[in-house]
């Protein structure tokens, strides 16, 4: 009871100096915002007028009509017309191209085949953007095929170079999730405890009978709320702005995300304790941070990380929640499905809050 | 009936803190060099020194903040530092520098504080109450502390380090931030408090509240220089005083200095303030004498009763020039 009365006052008095903290609130929100729109117009970027090129060995009505239909989605802005596949890879290769369409000779004979492609669609996939948009055009060649087999086989062979993870794009509005909560409940719980000890707040606070766990506890309660609004607000533009998916529950959303904001905020403690200075505190976390964006998969595919790197990244919170995330999200997995990786985050969080506690000491010496 | 058993419990020592051979280094510093302490309760005892001569120091051992390298330490019955926790209830501490919250209330403060120690409900508004009145906080309540005066900040410190109505009160600088006149009447709250029971120990480098302390103990280079009562240091000194007018202060007062048997020669307006050694039979002729025979002007020159400064400069210098 007692316990709970000192944890109150501290939680309050946090959630009192945040609200007059006015550049802190507005990180609070404008993070999440900021970067959602920045990567989020990204994302969803009408696409229009990719720089394509034609290469038609075949020279039929329907490779005529088909090329037409696809420059009429207005998608792809043809500049070209080349005589072979190599011709087309080399313009991809330069970057004067970001699509190449291939129609083989014997186009009109596989229209009618249902076990095979009729054409390819040579796309640049080092830009996600054009990935997506080549999909777009998978669907318009589909109708060149006619009926019974219009809906099994595909007409258009999709080849993606350079990308051959063939990322979707929504995948980083949940990644974004992790990024902006690794950025900020880390600096903010580390912060928080610096600045007390620079202005001399805590060299009071340690002379009285508060002890280390309700401290340590009273920190990270209100930025739990404030992760949680964060995840909140990035959830509901991604939906409304960005039509992101949302597969599975959105209970295992919260659960899941819960599991990584008190991670974050246990390490943010752990660097407190650390560090002497806020100076301090926000290099260690951009040490931190740096890492977390590049190895955890938001990125890059994690599988195709040399295995160093796959090992470095595994110690990584970040890593273990894009696993999460993009399963709960994006593939509606369940979370015991996804128990293991849950159980991972939890454990660093156990491990973090007990380190934080060991570390910080009553006293000044 | 819980009242009586309550005061049964009272440890009965006199002494609210001793500290036995206090030893303190940080890496190859010796801040606090074998500090032998007795504060007896109800008093207010100081610590007068320079900067850096271990007054912090020594408070933030006393109240467990800092570990001993050597040396025992008890605090109303609590042996510090293994009980600190427990001792935690019954001391305040009002540290050097301002460290409530900036960014709160002098309101918000105080209710804060009331709640870190737990004060319920009833008692926390009542002592609050009290507090707003007793150190004339009642027009700043909505004021940040951020933004109040030094004399201010300190009376909310002090009002937020007495809500839980300690024992023994740890006071380091309390006043470096303060004009006279709110000096003043923070020392007239103090002497309140110890009307009332508390113990106080208070580190200092002003004369003016040197002089008001039961108790001293003066602080030079971590080490203990001379102990007592502001009037027991004054009879005790071991040097004469001696109040030298001329019409050419600085000239005489630097020929005293490098006399050997002057211990120092302080200028106050147009008179000099000489500290001659104890075992100089007549001071004031040997004086007379060095003037004369160095042909300068000398107006006066009487012996006088000496103050806290002389005690303190004589304590401070004893181990800087030996002799």
């Amino acid at each position: 009871m007692k316990s709970f009365q000192r944890i109150f006052a501290i939680v309050k008095k946090e959630i009192r100096q945040l609200r007059r903290d006015r550049l802190t609130f507005g990180m609070i929100v404008g993070i999440p915002v900021i970067q959602l729109l920045m990567f989020g117009y990204a994302i969803n970027m009408d696409v229009r007028n990719l720089d394509a090129a034609v290469a038609d060995l075949s020279g039929t009505s329907a490779s005529r009509q088909i090329v037409m239909d696809i420059s009429q989605t207005q998608i792809v802005n043809v500049i070209a017309q080349v005589s072979g596949a190599g011709e087309l890879e080399r313009l991809l290769r330069q970057g004067k191209i970001s699509v190449g369409i291939f129609i083989p000779a014997d186009f009109d004979r596989r229209l009618q085949q249902a076990d095979r492609a009729a054409m390819q669609l040579l796309v640049d996939g080092s830009d996600t953007v054009v990935q997506s948009a080549a999909a777009q055009l998978a669907l318009v060649a589909q109708q060149a095929r006619t009926s019974p087999y219009n809906d099994r086989p595909p007409v258009m062979e999709l080849r993606t170079y350079f990308n051959p993870e063939r990322r979707s794009p929504v995948n980083t509005v949940p990644g974004l999730i992790g990024v902006i909560l690794t950025i900020t409940m880390i600096l903010f719980t580390a912060i928080a405890i610096v600045r007390e000890r620079e202005r001399g707040n805590l060299e009071m606070l340690i002379t009285t009978p508060l002890k280390t766990p309700e401290l340590m506890l009273a920190k990270i309660l209100p930025y739990v709320l404030i992760g949680l609004v964060q995840v909140s607000l990035v959830l509901l533009l991604g939906h409304f702005l960005f039509q992101v998916p949302m597969v599975g529950s959105l209970l295992n959303t919260y659960t899941v995300t819960l599991a990584f904001i008190v991670a974050n905020l246990a390490l943010g403690l752990v660097i407190s304790t650390l560090v002497s200075t806020q100076f301090q505190a926000m290099q260690l976390t951009f040490f931190i941070l740096l890492p977390s964006i590049l190895m955890s998969g938001f990125m890059f595919p994690f599988a195709g990380m040399p295995r160093t790197a796959q090992v470095i990244a595994e110690v990584l919170p970040l890593t273990h929640f894009m696993r999460l995330i993009r399963g709960v999200m994006l593939r509606g997995a369940s979370l015991q499905e996804l128990s293991g990786e849950l159980l991972i985050l939890s454990g660093f969080s156990v491990v973090l809050m007990f380190l934080a506690v060991v570390r910080f000491s009553k006293r000044l010496d | 009936m819980k009242w009586i058993s309550l005061l049964q419990l009272q440890p009965m020592t006199e002494l609210a803190i001793q500290a036995r051979q206090l030893d303190k280094t940080f890496g190859k510093v010796r801040a606090v060099c074998g500090l032998n302490l007795e504060v007896p309760r109800s008093q207010i005892y100081g610590f007068l020194g320079p900067n850096g001569s271990g007054k912090t120091t020594a408070i933030r051992m006393l109240c467990g903040l800092l570990t001993p390298t050597a040396g025992d330490i008890n605090v109303l019955g609590y042996s510090i530092p293994d009980e600190a926790e427990a001792l935690r209830l019954k001391v305040g501490y009002m540290t050097q520098k301002f460290s409530l919250f900036e960014d709160l209330t002098v309101s918000e403060n105080l209710q804060f504080m009331a709640d870190i120690y737990t004060l319920e409900r009833k008692t926390k508004q009542q002592r609050i109450g009290l507090a707003i009145e007793r150190y004339g906080l009642n027009r700043l309540l909505k004021q940040r502390a951020g933004t109040l005066s030094g004399g201010q900040k300190q009376r909310l410190a002090l009002a937020a380090s007495t809500l839980h109505q300690p024992e023994l009160l740890f006071l380091d600088e309390p006043t470096s931030a303060v004009d006279p006149e709110n000096r003043r009447s923070f020392w007239e709250s103090l002497f309140d408090l110890v009307d009332e029971g508390t113990t106080i120990l208070v580190s200092t480098h002003y004369m003016d509240e040197a002089e008001r302390c039961h108790a001293l103990a003066i602080l030079d280079k971590g080490t203990l220089m001379a102990e007592g009562s502001p009037e027991e240091l004054q009879q005790a000194i071991d040097a004469h005083i001696v109040i030298v007018e001329s019409e050419h202060p600085r000239q005489v007062g630097k020929m005293l200095e490098q006399q050997d048997f002057v211990h120092s020669s302080a200028q106050v307006g147009n008179v000099l303030r000489v500290m001659v050694a104890h075992d100089q039979g007549s001071p004031e002729k040997a004086i007379r004498d060095v003037i004369a025979r160095e042909g300068l002007n000398l107006k006066e020159c009487t012996i006088t009763k000496p103050g806290l400064e002389d005690v303190f400069v004589a304590a401070t210098r004893s181990r800087k020039k030996p002799g």
